[in-house]
Parts: C-alpha cells; structure tokens; sequence
C-alpha cells in the first residue's frame, strides 16, 4: 500500500489533507480579519487628521498622516485642571506597586504550596481554585464596605493592596514550579544549610522566570486598565483609563486627541506582551488543572 | 537553618513510621505544623490578603443577604424577604436573569470553541508567523478599552463605518442607531464580547498543543488514525484536558463577567434594559441606591449560578475523548 506522504520543508506531514488546509487557512483568515481590523482601526483613526475622522464614507486607510493628535493630547491634558502627566503617573505607580507586591507575595506563596509539605496544604489550594471560579465584580458592594472599614477609600491602597493577592498568577507560578523546579535541587541547597527561605529566594526563584514574566503580564493587564472610579473620587488621584474615557465624551473636536489616548492605552500592554510571550506560552504549558 | 535538613534527613529514615504511630493525629498535626513554620509565614502575606479581600467578601454577602441593611442605618434582619422579592417582585431581576443566561451560554461556549479551535489551528503554522498570528488574536483581551472602537464603528450617524457601508449598497436608506434599539444590544454586545475573549485560557491551549509529544501522532498514523479531526478527538484533546479544564473555568467566570463591556457600550441602563444583566442590577442596587442587603442578595445568587455552571461543565469535561 503505497500511500503518498505529503511533506511540509523536509518534514513528513501525516493525516493532513491539502483540502483541510486550505479550510484552515481560510477560516483563519476570516477570524483573523475580525480580530485585527478593529485593532487597526483604532490606529487609522489616531493617525488621520480632524477633516479626515470626519469624512463620509469614512476609511480604512488614511490620506495625509499625521501625529497632530498625539501632540494635541498632551497639551490638552496640560490644561486641563489635573495635569495628564498625573494621571499617567497614577496609572505606573498603581501598576509598579500592585505588580510587585504580587510577584513577591504570590511566588512566596507559590513556593510554600508547591514545594514545601504541611498540614493544610491541599485545603488551601482548593480554596484559591475555587476563587478561579467567581468573577470579582459579584463581590463589589463588599468589598467596598471592607476598604471603607480600613479607611482605604479614595486613596491607592484601596486599588494596590488587594491587587497584591490576585489568584491567577500565583496559580500559574504554584503549576510551573510543580514541573520545573527539581526537588532534588532544593533539598541539596537545605542540606547546605540554606535556610527555607533563601531556597526560595536564590534557588528556585530564578528557575521560574517564565512564570514571573506571565504573572507579571496577568497582574499587569487588570491595573493598567483600571478606572476605579467605584474606590477612587479625587481628580489628583484618578487613572489613565479614567481621562480617556474624559477626553472621548468631550465631542467632536476631540475625537482626535480621544483615538491617539486610546493607542497610547493599548500599545503598552502589547509590548508588555510581545516581548515576553515566548516565556509566557512556556509558563501556561503547566497551567492544566485536574479533574 | 540546619534543623531543617536534619528533619528531612528523618523524613527519608526507617524509623519516622513507628514514631508516627505512637502519637495521636493531632500531636502529629500539631508537630508538623510547628516544623514548617515556615511554609505558613511564607504562605501568610497572600493568604491574609486573599482572605480579607476575596472570601470575606463573600461570607458578608451572604450575611448581608438577610438584611436590610442600607449603609446608614443599624441593619435589621428580614431572613429571605430579599430573595422573595428579588423573584416574585422585581421584573427587572427576571430579565436581567434572562438576559446573563443567554450572554453567558453563548460568549461562555462560542469563546472557549473559538479558542481551542484557533489554537489548534495555529499550532501548525511555522514559529515566527505562529507569533504574530497569537499576537492579533490575543492582543483585544489585554487592550483594556479599546474595545470602545466599535462605538465607533457601529456608530449611530453616517460616520459609522457599518451605517455608511449599508448605506452605500443600498440595504439602508437612514443610520441605524445600533446601541440604542434593543433589536441590536445583545446582538453586539455579545460579538464585542467575543472579540475580548480570547485572554488567558487561549494561551493555555496553545501551550498545551505545543508540548504533546510529536511521535504520538506518527504512532497514530500507523495504528489507523485516517486525518486530522480523528486525531484531535483521541489523541490532542484527552492530552489536553488538564488545560481545557483550567480554560473552561476562566471562559466561565469571564462569560458571566462581561458588565462592564455592556455599560461602556449601551450606557447604563441599557434601552429598555434590552442588555440588562445580574451584574448591572447588583450595581444599580449596590453601587447606586446603597441598598446593601437586597444586592448582597442578587450577589449571592450570581454567586451560586457561576459556581454551579463551573461544577456542571468540570463534570462534562471529564468524558472528552472516552
């Protein structure tokens, strides 16, 4: 039975139909064109002069460039009574110090639960998995009443502090360093008299930096949008996401301004990703749950 | 700290069964307990913070549930008169129900489809073009709001790409105000929905379908494995199933969360609460009229739906490929 075998470069390709590939090809194509043209408009738009944004019928390409509407959100946000660069800078520190906070928090965690033996353990997983389960946003009245009780509310605790225990990451990091930190490694470091912490610290953190990098981009991706505007009432105080969402219900003549904020918004948390995805895909290659 | 290689040490000697038998579990709880003291302070930072945060949080609204309780007043307790009115009096609840169980059957299953499927799909493609095609679909999940561009495109003058489109061919003589006529909000809200979708459970699936081990599939050419979909049923997804698992439970939760798309599209309330959800009623009770035990409540309730839908579907998951 001499059945043709299809090669792809030099590589035998078994079980797969030119016919199928060309379907896959062509759906891809399809969802892809769903998934980018958005995206690129958001960029056309940005670049296209104020006569152009309202020309009919509106375009998917732009005649004359220009990155007049970049320069005029910043000096429309000079005037404005906060300063833009207050808002920007809100939105990093928010970002910075709920990131780090739950790298360090969430890895040490990660690390107790996944390497280290005691009673209590497995309980206490479960119950982080089973925080997986429920969107966040069903415990906000709650949860409110908890940062008011702490007198937390309108000032960058109230959205810093819980960030620091976002469960994802440490989920993702706890997997990861399941398969990929030897235990034979860590008990070689102990019986050199590291103590449980420095083990932690100098052996099997700088194991996972894939892990770091994906818990860094989950934690990052929630605080640089936030609009906290349920937590937060001081203009000084607000975010970004907050003065976008200003800047685009201020009408037509800044329509402009409006499409470069939201460039500016979204550039971030993609070059946060394109630079790391390769690490992150490694990461989530240990993600799966059991049943 | 050498006490603690001296007990590992113990761990791997004979001896620790006999010494074991002789205490009570709970000496032994208690003494293991004390020899990882350390496990727990490192495990306490997160742990405090997640419990005030997260799971207090939920014990409250149950509590709250039975209350009247309107953020001024002492609260009294009224056991279920909130859970009677929410179903027998409150017609906006019973839509709001509607409409979250229709969002999330179909952003819920049509997501994580779409996911799995697309992952499948470019799990072929050479490394750098698989880079770049990942990078379009998962980009809108972490763009925040840029999915506020439909606004634009959907927008309710001519200047709309779509309105001006069907209107050049033809199909329309006047804009369609598409975010104002209830015909059209659910309709998009769940396509813009879907476009946000494809986050972190996608990535999961394309990690997954890059570690199975090639020679699996050449021993299932040779066994009779005939194409590509015969090999993804027994071979690619029973591989997969710890991943499908972890990204079936983040497609629900998020399928049940999607709100705030909802309110940054159609404003809040939506027309005739055509795109009204669970999530926008307990806002309006909650975040609004401060009548705290009635949205504990509607919480609780969302609360259990999405807790039982993950129970429901983990149950199900555990058959693929038998």
């Amino acid at each position: 039975m001499a059945k043709k075998l299809r090669t792809r470069g030099h590589r035998v390709v078994l079980n797969r139909s030119a016919g199928g590939d060309t379907g896959i090809t062509f759906i891809l194509t399809i969802f892809g064109a769903f998934m980018f043209l958005p995206m690129y408009y958001v960029v056309i738009q940005a670049l296209k002069p104020l006569d152009e944004l309202f020309m009919f019928p509106p375009r998917f390409y732009v005649i004359k460039p220009t990155l007049k509407n970049f320069s005029d959100l910043f000096s429309l946000m000079g005037d404005s009574w906060v300063p833009f660069s207050r808002y920007i800078f809100n939105t990093v520190f928010i970002t910075i110090c709920g990131t780090v906070g739950n790298l360090l928090f969430a890895s040490m965690a990660a690390y107790s639960l996944a390497k280290l033996r005691f009673p209590g353990r497995n309980t206490i997983f479960q119950i982080i998995v089973m925080s997986l389960m429920f969107h966040s946003t069903v415990n906000q009245v709650t949860h409110f009443i908890i940062l008011s009780a702490f007198g937390w509310v309108d000032t960058y605790l109230s959205i810093i502090v819980p960030s620091m225990a976002t469960t994802i990451g440490l989920y993702l990091m706890k997997q990861f360093m399941e398969t990929s930190v030897p235990d034979t490694v860590l008990e070689s470091a102990r019986l050199d008299g590291a103590s449980e912490f420095r083990t932690y610290l100098i052996i099997a953190m700088p194991m996972v930096k894939p892990a770091w990098l994906t818990l860094i981009i989950e934690c990052f991706k929630g605080l640089w949008n936030t609009g906290a505007s349920i937590y937060i009432h001081s203009e000084q105080l607000k975010t970004f996401n907050y003065a976008i969402g200003q800047i685009l219900s201020g009408g037509i003549a800044r329509s402009g301004a409006g499409a470069a904020a939201t460039v500016v918004m979204m550039l971030v948390p993609i070059l946060v990703f394109v630079l790391n995805q390769s690490q992150i895909i490694e990461t989530m290659g240990s993600s799966g749950m059991k049943d | 700290m050498p006490e603690i290689s001296n007990e590992a040490a113990v761990a791997e000697a004979p001896v620790r069964p006999t010494q074991r038998a002789e205490m009570t579990k709970w000496q032994w709880t208690w003494k293991e307990i004390k020899r990882n003291k350390t496990a727990y302070f490192m495990l306490a930072p997160f742990f405090l913070l997640f419990i005030i945060f997260t799971i207090l949080p939920v014990f409250l609204s149950m509590l709250l549930g039975f209350t009247d309780f309107n953020m001024l007043e002492m609260p009294n307790i009224v056991w279920f008169d909130n859970y009677a009115r929410l179903f027998t009096n409150d017609e906006i609840f019973i839509l709001a129900c509607k409409n979250t169980l229709i969002f999330a059957a179909i952003t819920g299953p049509v997501s994580y489809l779409l996911s799995l499927l697309i992952a499948w799909f470019i799990n072929e493609l050479p490394p750098k073009i698989r880079a770049v095609v990942t990078l379009i679909f998962y980009a809108p999940s972490i763009s925040g709001q840029v999915y506020l561009i439909w606004k634009t495109l959907f927008s309710s003058d001519s200047y709309g790409w779509v309105n001006a489109t069907l209107m050049d061919l033809g199909i329309i003589d006047a804009p369609i105000l598409w975010f104002q006529d209830a015909n059209y909000v659910m309709g998009l809200c769940i396509v813009v929905a879907l476009w946000t979708s494809l986050g972190t459970s996608f990535l999961a699936f394309i990690a997954g379908f890059q570690t199975i081990d090639r020679s699996m599939y050449e021993a299932a050419a040779v066994d009779g494995i005939k194409n590509r979909w015969q090999e993804l049923w027994y071979i690619t997804l029973p591989t997969m199933r710890p991943q499908m698992m972890f990204g079936a439970v983040l497609a629900i939760t998020s399928s049940f969360g999607f709100g705030g798309v909802v309110t940054a599209l159609c404003g809040f309330p939506s027309v005739d609460y055509a795109a009204h959800t669970i999530m926008h009623h307990l806002d309006d009770y909650g975040g609004q009229r401060y009548e705290v035990g009635y949205a504990s409540a509607i919480a609780m309730i969302l609360f259990v739906i999405m807790f039982a839908s993950n129970i429901v579907i983990k149950k199900a998951l555990s058959k693929v490929g038998e």
